[in-house]
């Protein structure tokens, strides 16, 4: 089975994010992280290639920079990596994103791709439904639990008030929250094995997009303002010495709900 | 204009967002609704008092809604000239609109806490925990596919009138189509409702784990309050998704906020910064709730809210 896994490196979500005052877009640094919750669909992507003697293949559109995070991703045991990195894709939102995703994916086969739900740092959460239909494969997402057999994907999806099981044939897409599984921490072995792992690195044009599809010029939105929001005044910390229950009995009886 | 609002159909009701969306849709001119699910009279009507003329109804059946549903709007949406499609941030709202977006190449406008029409399609969203407010706006041809956060605008019934019901035809999409829902779970809840309680307790990932959560819930039911959560936990699976807090769940504005390990990721704060007085325990002084906190405790949250607990059953 070959499993495409879709990562994201993003900036270091302990630091705070700057914005660019001209182009309103998060500045990215050079050293990125990789996307906390994307190890969770990295873990899952390991397990099912694991029981099927699979490949995972990792797939990510940013500027390149440093790498760590997609470094890390294989560390953990991805046998390789698919990078999309080109200037002209500064600016892209997310459709562009899963349309050059997509094509990635398809130009190197696949029988299952694997998401995490969103980004930490994006606001969104559509891009692996979009992947889905360009993809012209089911989605299954939102998935807490996964399972692999006999050609069909069969997940445990959250919904409002519980969950529901829901199949489908591959291949398919999953998205996967973080609870599905535990992911694993790489080895030193890992580690060492990770450097000599390929990386491809492809261009928009690569994949058959001219400039004016992507980035800015392909953008079907941008943003025109951006307004800072009155910060709430700080309120009191205390460190709690065994009483500072006591503190928050009297909070709750000058708000007046006891 | 015709603005186009998604709804699914959820215990015999129209999705709470659909409501909401409603209210506002009707501002802006004629208002169409495309409601799967079973289609009971009861949702219908709740559609129609919040100003939907017409609905569009695509029995799914088993059917995992995303693809069929995706593909059944994207013809409704063309044959009828939608200017705007308006969706909640509930998972299937994503599933439909993110599919229906791929399908006809327009982007998705997310996280909107406000929506105008001015010529063209513009949304507010708050961004880096809401300390910054962003208005968006879509550049291309018509429809423009907006995802809207939950309580950004009050349902408000307006009259008795029953809507044209159309039903619609199940789409034929091939193998994207092939997903299937074998078995529904419903888990119990109990106490207030989250997004109309004055007080909400809510617990994060430092809670440790699903038998350590009562903690959560005693302190909720001594003070009558509904029970919340953050995405880490919802992702544990320690509680059901209705009870998430933040971007992509429930927005709360009680009069009292008490959080017991809730670090206050981005992504929380934005769906409870502006509750009335904000009660944050974690051991963790650095974290970020302690920012938007009135009052803040830094400790081990398994001493201090039983304590707190206790305290008040004495009273």
């Amino acid at each position: 089975m070959r499993i495409a896994v879709c990562v994201k490196q993003i900036p270091d979500p302990a630091t705070p994010y700057d914005l660019d005052p001209d182009t309103h877009r998060v500045v990215r640094p050079n050293d990125q992280v990789l996307d906390d919750t994307d190890r969770f669909g990295v873990e899952v992507g390991l397990q099912l290639a694991e029981g099927d003697d699979g490949s995972v293949t990792l797939f990510s559109m940013s500027p390149s920079g440093s790498l760590q995070g997609i470094r890390q991703a294989l560390a953990m045991g991805a046998d390789k990596a698919v990078i999309i990195d080109d200037e002209t894709l500064a600016g892209s939102d997310a459709l562009t994103t899963s349309r050059v995703l997509a094509a990635a994916i398809e130009r190197e086969g696949f029988d299952l791709v694997v998401a995490g739900t969103e980004s930490t740092d994006g606001s969104s959460g559509v891009v692996p439904q979009q992947i889905a239909e360009l993809l012209e494969v089911p989605s299954l997402t939102f998935a807490r639990k996964v399972d692999v057999a006999d050609g069909v994907a069969r997940v445990e999806q959250q919904t409002a008030g519980g969950y529901d099981v829901a199949e489908a044939p591959l291949p398919a897409l999953l998205s996967v929250t973080s609870g599905v599984v535990e992911p694993r921490y790489p080895t030193f072995k890992g580690i060492m094995q990770a450097k000599k792992k390929p990386i491809d690195t492809l261009t928009a044009a690569d994949l058959g997009f001219s400039p004016e599809q992507v980035g800015d010029a392909g953008a079907g939105q941008k943003i025109t303002s951006v307004t800072s929001v009155p910060a709430r005044e700080a309120g009191e910390i205390v460190e709690d010495d065994g009483e500072a229950y006591l503190k928050i009995v009297a909070l709750l009886e000058q708000a007046k709900v006891i | 204009m015709t603005t186009w609002v998604f709804s699914e159909e959820i215990d015999g009701h129209a999705s709470a967002s659909a409501l909401e969306l409603l209210t506002k849709a009707r501002t802006f001119g004629d208002v169409a609704v495309f409601h799967i699910g079973p289609g009971s009279d009861g949702a219908f009507a709740e559609l129609g008092a919040h100003g939907a003329t017409n609905v569009y109804h695509l029995a799914i059946g088993d059917r995992l809604p995303s693809a069929p549903a995706a593909g059944a709007l994207a013809t409704l949406a063309e044959e009828h000239d939608a200017e705007l499609i308006m969706f909640g941030m509930g998972n299937t709202d994503r599933d439909v609109a993110g599919r229906l977006s791929a399908r006809i190449g327009k982007p998705v406008l997310g996280n909107a806490v406000e929506v105008a029409v001015d010529g063209r399609v513009k949304v507010t969203s708050e961004i880096l925990g809401g300390t910054e407010a962003v208005v968006t706006e879509a550049t291309g041809a018509a429809p423009a596919l907006v995802l809207v956060r939950s309580k950004a605008f009050p349902a408000e019934p307006l009259t008795d009138s029953v809507p044209n019901v159309t039903l619609v035809s199940m789409p034929d999409i091939g193998h994207a189509g092939s997903a299937v829902i074998t078995e529904s779970h419903v888990e119990d809840s109990e106490g207030p409702d989250l997004e109309v309680a004055g007080i909400v307790v809510a617990g994060g990932r430092g809670v440790g784990s699903a038998e350590k959560w009562a903690v959560v819930e005693d302190l909720a039911s001594q003070l009558e309050a509904a029970v919340g959560a953050t995405r880490a936990v919802i992702d544990a699976g320690w509680v059901p998704s209705r009870l998430q807090i933040g971007q992509t769940g429930k927005t709360v504005k009680p009069d009292v906020y008490i959080s017991a390990g809730v670090s206050g990721a981005m992504q929380h704060l934005v769906g409870m910064k502006d509750s009335g007085t904000i009660i944050a325990i974690n051991k963790d002084a650095e974290a970020p709730i302690f920012a938007v906190a009135d009052l803040g405790i830094v400790g081990d949250l398994h001493a201090v809210v039983p304590k707190l607990t206790e305290a008040l059953k004495a009273r």
